[in-house]
């Protein structure tokens, strides 16, 4: 196919060597593999030790089980299509949503709904925006509460029940990629999907003990744990954990 | 590019080679344009000079931080707090304003109107509306009829701390009772054709008039006797056209039977001082301040 050797190249010594790469398409492969790693490991790996990339904050916990089933309903509607959950530091974001979001604030989000898209609004902060009628009210029908909104509705969620077994078995899932939930919190998640939409169990006490500032309620008004419930109950506490009235983010992150 | 002494013309071109050759076809050297290649190398200068004065190479504890100091979160911190300097003395003035002379000061009540508008359509506008007309449930802010009072105190203060919401322990509150255990069918029945009869609606005398009596036994303490609402409990007017839920006898049923428990959240905590008294401002002055 090709001459052994350059009949009178001008390249000598070392750079001469490159002619061994360009003659072994394996070696090519592998060696351009490796350069192009070093972009990739400069880039990724210091995150893993640099420590002012990884903040501390003060009130960030893992999802209780029935946020949990709501976030599994919200990634499974595809909210995350038309709906951002990352607040950028710019001014604008900052005036319309609120506080730029921490990464801490993702920590426990696998994975995690920062999203590209904004077809609707950020969701980073709406907890605590709106009421839970008007979540219900929104989410059956957007438009009877937003005429001019785009969104689809999802009055289905309101038949289909959380299963609180799976439920559980969701929360050993997400120990199992790191987040720390303890032994306690898996056994009695079945229990605490129950418990965090009615507000009359015995298990109240304890629930804001194991999951501090978790919303307990009956969110979508009707007996038993629907989709509806888990979807609210996570939306109301989205970007509610820290306090930013005592958190000073650090300038140099 | 190849050194002078031993060079390889080619024959047709006039061009020297690189003295790469493949099955006999030897490659033209052909050097990129020297500006380009000083372009190159110059991009090369710019990217190590970026890396020194910017954040940039990651050492074991942190990045290094760069010799302009510069950062995303200071960059908009400075951003906010140019903006905020801009309108501090308006807002300074306008957070400590009483409201009720504001109409007196043109620029401050300009600026109330403006600023509160732009609170609205991102805070209030979700459920109000964003003409701020309402929907079911969610009250028409532009009409006269106001279920916690109208004037700029009584609009703040539901602002500042909502409506029966979890969050504020100073929200306004109240409940109304469900009577769908308390009444008979027929009990509910005559209720509401004494609520049809009083709002100047068709309906049926006899069942309101026996209405009339458990209305004024039951719903009166909260509505009045004269059904005309009552601002200290959020009780709604009755004898007018004006429904947050509906005025048709089946809505008015599903009232009597199971009650109403509208939720506003408090924004106090959300809000700037000056934000609130703007918000409030703009609301009063939609059409039914009082």
């Amino acid at each position: 196919m090709s001459d052994t050797t350059p009949s009178n190249g001008p390249a000598k010594g070392f750079l001469a060597k490159h002619a061994i790469l360009e003659r072994s398409p394996t070696l090519l492969l592998v060696s351009s593999l490796l350069v192009v790693t070093v972009g990739g490991i400069v880039e990724i790996a210091p995150l893993f030790w640099l420590e002012n990339t990884i903040e501390e904050v003060e009130g960030v916990r893992p999802y209780s089980p029935l946020e949990l089933a709501g976030r599994d309903v919200y990634i499974r509607e595809g909210c995350y299509v038309c709906h951002s959950q990352m607040i950028r530091p710019m001014r604008d974001e900052v005036e319309r949503y609120g506080h730029y979001s921490l990464a801490a604030e993702s920590m426990y989000d696998h994975p995690f709904q920062w999203g590209s898209k904004r077809t609707g609004p950020d969701l980073a902060r709406v907890g605590g925006k709106y009421s839970d009628d008007w979540h219900v009210d929104h989410l059956i029908k957007p438009q009877s509460v937003v005429p001019e909104s785009i969104m689809p509705g999802y009055a289905y969620l309101l038949d289909n029940p959380v299963n609180a077994e799976y439920t559980a078995d969701l929360v050993a899932t997400h120990r199992f990629v790191g987040v720390p939930y303890t032994d306690e919190m898996i056994e009695v998640a079945a229990a605490d999907v129950i418990a965090q939409a009615d507000p009359d169990t015995d298990a109240y006490d304890d629930l804001l003990e194991r999951y501090p500032g978790a919303q307990i309620r009956n969110f979508d008004g009707e007996p038993g744990v629907s989709e509806m419930d888990a979807l609210i109950a996570y939306m109301q506490m989205l970007g509610t954990t820290v306090d930013f009235s005592t958190f000073t983010p650090d300038a140099s992150r | 590019m190849s050194s002078n002494n031993d060079k390889d013309i080619d024959d047709v071109t006039g061009i020297d080679t690189t003295g790469h050759a493949w099955d006999g076809i030897k490659e033209l050297n052909n050097p990129l344009p020297r500006w380009w290649l000083w372009c190159f190398y110059l991009t090369i200068i710019w990217g190590v000079g970026y890396t020194i004065a910017y954040p940039a190479w990651p050492l074991i504890n942190s990045a290094t931080s760069g010799m302009l100091g510069y950062s995303t979160r200071g960059e908009v911190a400075q951003e906010i707090a140019r903006f905020e300097e801009a309108n501090a003395e308006i807002s300074a003035q306008l957070a400590s304003a009483d409201l009720n002379t504001l109409a007196e000061n043109t620029e401050l009540l300009r600026f109330a109107n403006s600023a509160g508008a732009a609170v609205f359509r991102n805070n209030c506008s979700q459920c109000h509306g964003s003409g701020a007309a309402g929907f079911v449930g969610y009250p028409n802010l532009l009409d006269d009829d106001w279920l916690w009072g109208g004037d700029f105190d009584n609009i703040e203060y539901t602002i500042r701390h909502g409506i029966r919401n979890e969050e504020d322990w100073d929200a306004r509150y109240s409940e109304m009772t469900a009577y769908d255990e308390i009444f008979t069918n027929e009990e509910v029945d005559a209720t509401v054709q004494y609520v049809l009869q009083i709002s100047g609606q068709e309906h049926d005398a006899t069942l309101a008039a026996a209405g009339e009596e458990l209305f004024l036994n039951n719903c009166a303490a909260c509505h009045g006797d004269n059904a005309m609402g009552n601002y200290d409990l959020g009780a709604p007017n009755l004898t007018d056209a004006i429904w947050l839920y509906g005025g048709d006898p089946a809505s008015l049923e599903e009232t009597v039977r199971y009650a109403r428990f509208g939720v506003m959240p408090p924004w106090g905590e959300r809000l700037s001082e000056a934000e609130i008294k703007a918000v409030t401002a703009y609301v009063h002055q939609l059409g039914g301040g009082e």
